[in-house]
C-alpha cells in the first residue's frame, strides 16, 4: 500500500473563505451549521460527489478553500433545492453551491474535463450573444470546449429520436432587440463588480 | 382574475414543443387564450446563475419589465424558467443594494421594472385561479381507468414558492383526478431527475431515472405526467438505455399534464403533440377505450 500525504497544515487554509461565501451567497445561516447531514441524506446526487454537501459546508467553515473550489460537488448539484428546504438551520445550501461554481470559474480551478462547467459557460456565452439559447448548438459548443468528439456519439440515439419526433431544431434562436440586451449586460457588469 | 402573459422559454420552442402545443389549446378551451410575450429573452436557467448571478437577475428583469408594461403577470410553464424568474423577481424586489443597481440599469436601457408583478406556473392558475369545478365542467371525455403518476420534479415546488408542499405536493394529482384519471400514490414525485446533468452525464441520466420509472411502474401507472420540459426529456429519452442497463422493462410514456387535459376537454389528439412521444402510446390508447378523445 502506498502511503499518501493527506495532511493539510493549518497555514495552508484560508480562514477568510467562509466570509467570502457567506457574503456572496447572502447566507448568514452558514454559521449555524450543526453538521447533522440532512443535506447529504436528502441529495439525489450525493453518490456521485467527491465530498457530500455536509462536508463541503464544514470545509468552507474551516477554510479548505482549494479543496472546495476544485471539488466536483458544486458541479454535480442538480439545483433541486431539496437540501435547502430540508436544512434545520435554513442554510441556503443550493445558493452556496452556485457561489462555489462562480468562485471556481473566477479562480479558474473548476474541473476542466467535466461537462457541466463547460455547459454553464457555453450557455452563458450563447445567451449573452443572442438573448436565447439553442439546444443543439449549446451541446455542440460544449463538446467543442471539452475537446471531446467521442462522448456526443453516445447520444446518437437521443438525437435520432428527437429528430424523428420533430423536436430537434437547427435554428439559432435570437431576440430582436439585441442592442438593448447587450447594453443591459454591459451596464450590469460595470455596476455590480 | 389575474392577467397573464405567456413566457415560453427556449425549451417550449424546441425539445419541449409538445408542451406548448397542448398548453395553448387547453387555455383557449378555458376561455383564457394566451398571448406570447414579445421579444422575450432566455431566463438564463441554471447556467447563468453558475457564471454571474447579477446578470442572471438582470436578464430576468428585462422579461419582467416587458410583462409589467402590459400590466400582466408572467406565466412560465417550464420549471426552470419558473424558478429562475421567481428567484430573480424576489431578489429585484428585495431592496438589496445590488438589486437597486440592477433596477437602475434596467431603467437606463428602457426596460424599467417597478416590481409590481408575479411569476406563476400554469398549474397554479388552473387549480387556484380557475378552479377544479370549472375544469370538471369542461371535461367532455373522462379519462376513466387511466392510471397516472404525477411527477413534479423539484423546481416548481421549492423553495421560492408556496405553490404546494415541497415534498409531497398534490395539486397536479387533484387536477388529474378532476379530468377523470386516477392518480397513483407516487412517492418519487419530487425526487430530482438530474436536471441538466441528466442529459450530459449519461450514467446520471440512466441511474436516476431508473428509480423514477421503476417506482411509477410498481404503483401500476400507465403514464407519467410532467410539468417541465427538462424532466420530460430526462425521463423519456434514456428509457432504452435504462432497460438495457437494468434488464428491466420500465418503459412508460412521459406526457405533459396539459396533453391529458386537452384530451379530456375533447380537443383532437392530433392537435396536442402526442406524435412527439418517443415511447409508444399504443397501450394508453387501448386503455382509453374510446381511442382517446374524439
Amino acid at each position: 500500500m502506498e502511503i499518501q500525504d493527506k495532511v493539510i497544515f493549518e497555514g495552508e487554509l484560508d480562514p477568510g473563505f467562509v466570509n467570502t461565501i457567506r457574503d456572496k451567497s447572502f447566507s448568514e445561516e452558514i454559521d449555524k451549521c450543526i453538521q447533522c447531514g440532512t443535506c447529504s441524506s436528502s441529495c439525489p446526487m450525493v453518490s456521485y460527489m467527491d465530498y457530500p454537501p455536509r462536508k463541503i459546508i464544514g470545509m468552507i467553515k474551516h477554510g479548505f478553500k482549494n479543496e472546495v473550489l476544485k471539488s466536483f460537488t458544486p458541479w454535480l448539484c442538480a439545483s433541486c433545492y431539496n437540501c435547502q428546504v430540508k436544512c434545520p438551520s435554513n442554510i441556503k445550501i443550493t445558493d452556496i453551491m452556485y457561489t462555489l461554481k462562480r468562485e471556481a470559474i473566477d479562480a479558474n480551478v473548476y474541473p476542466k474535463k467535466f461537462p457541466i462547467p463547460a455547459l454553464a459557460q457555453e450557455m452563458h456565452k450563447i445567451i449573452a450573444k443572442n438573448g436565447r439559447s439553442s439546444e443543439l448548438w449549446l451541446v455542440l459548443q460544449m463538446y467543442l470546449k471539452l475537446k471531446d468528439p467521442i462522448s456526443p456519439l453516445k447520444y446518437t440515439s437521443t438525437g435520432i429520436n428527437l429528430m424523428k419526433t420533430g423536436r430537434l431544431s437547427l435554428k439559432k434562436e435570437k431576440i430582436k432587440n439585441r442592442k438593448q440586451f447587450h447594453a443591459l449586460l454591459k451596464a450590469v457588469s460595470e455596476d455590480t463588480k | 382574475m389575474r392577467d397573464f402573459i405567456y413566457y415560453p422559454g427556449c425549451s417550449l420552442k424546441a425539445g419541449g414543443k409538445h408542451y406548448e402545443e397542448s398548453l395553448l389549446p387547453v387555455f383557449k378551451a378555458i376561455g383564457m387564450p394566451l398571448e406570447e410575450m414579445d421579444d422575450w429573452n432566455c431566463c438564463g436557467a441554471t447556467a447563468y446563475f453558475s457564471v454571474d448571478e447579477f446578470m442572471a437577475a438582470a436578464i430576468c428583469g428585462r422579461n419582467l419589465s416587458i410583462a409589467e408594461k402590459e400590466k400582466k403577470n408572467v406565466l412560465a410553464p417550464c420549471a426552470g424558467c419558473f424558478l429562475t424568474m421567481k428567484k430573480s423577481n424576489t431578489f429585484l424586489k428585495s431592496g438589496h443594494e445590488k438589486a437597486k443597481k440592477i433596477l437602475n440599469d434596467l431603467k437606463s436601457v428602457d426596460a424599467e421594472y417597478k416590481g409590481s408583478i408575479d411569476v406563476v406556473h400554469p398549474l397554479e392558475v388552473l387549480v387556484k385561479d380557475i378552479g377544479l369545478d370549472k375544469i370538471r365542467e369542461l371535461v367532455q371525455t373522462k379519462l376513466t381507468g387511466l392510471k397516472v403518476a404525477c411527477y413534479y420534479g423539484c423546481q416548481v415546488v421549492r423553495p421560492y414558492t408556496d405553490l404546494d408542499d415541497p415534498d409531497y405536493p398534490t395539486i397536479m394529482d387533484d387536477l388529474m383526478a378532476a379530468i377523470g384519471a386516477e392518480p397513483v400514490d407516487y412517492a418519487a414525485k419530487t425526487r430530482c431527475c438530474g436536471g441538466s446533468l441528466g442529459g450530459t452525464i449519461e450514467k446520471v441520466g440512466v441511474d436516476l431515472n431508473y428509480v423514477l420509472l421503476k417506482e411509477a411502474k410498481k404503483k401500476g401507472a400507465d403514464v407519467i405526467v410532467t410539468l417541465c420540459p427538462l424532466c420530460q426529456f430526462n425521463l423519456e429519452l434514456p428509457q432504452s438505455k435504462v432497460v438495457a442497463k437494468y434488464k428491466d422493462d420500465v418503459r412508460i410514456p412521459i406526457l405533459y399534464f396539459t396533453q391529458l387535459m386537452g384530451l379530456a376537454f375533447g380537443i383532437p389528439k392530433e392537435d396536442l403533440g402526442f406524435n412527439r412521444s418517443v415511447i409508444s402510446l399504443d397501450k394508453m390508447w387501448a386503455k382509453l377505450s374510446n381511442g382517446g378523445g374524439k
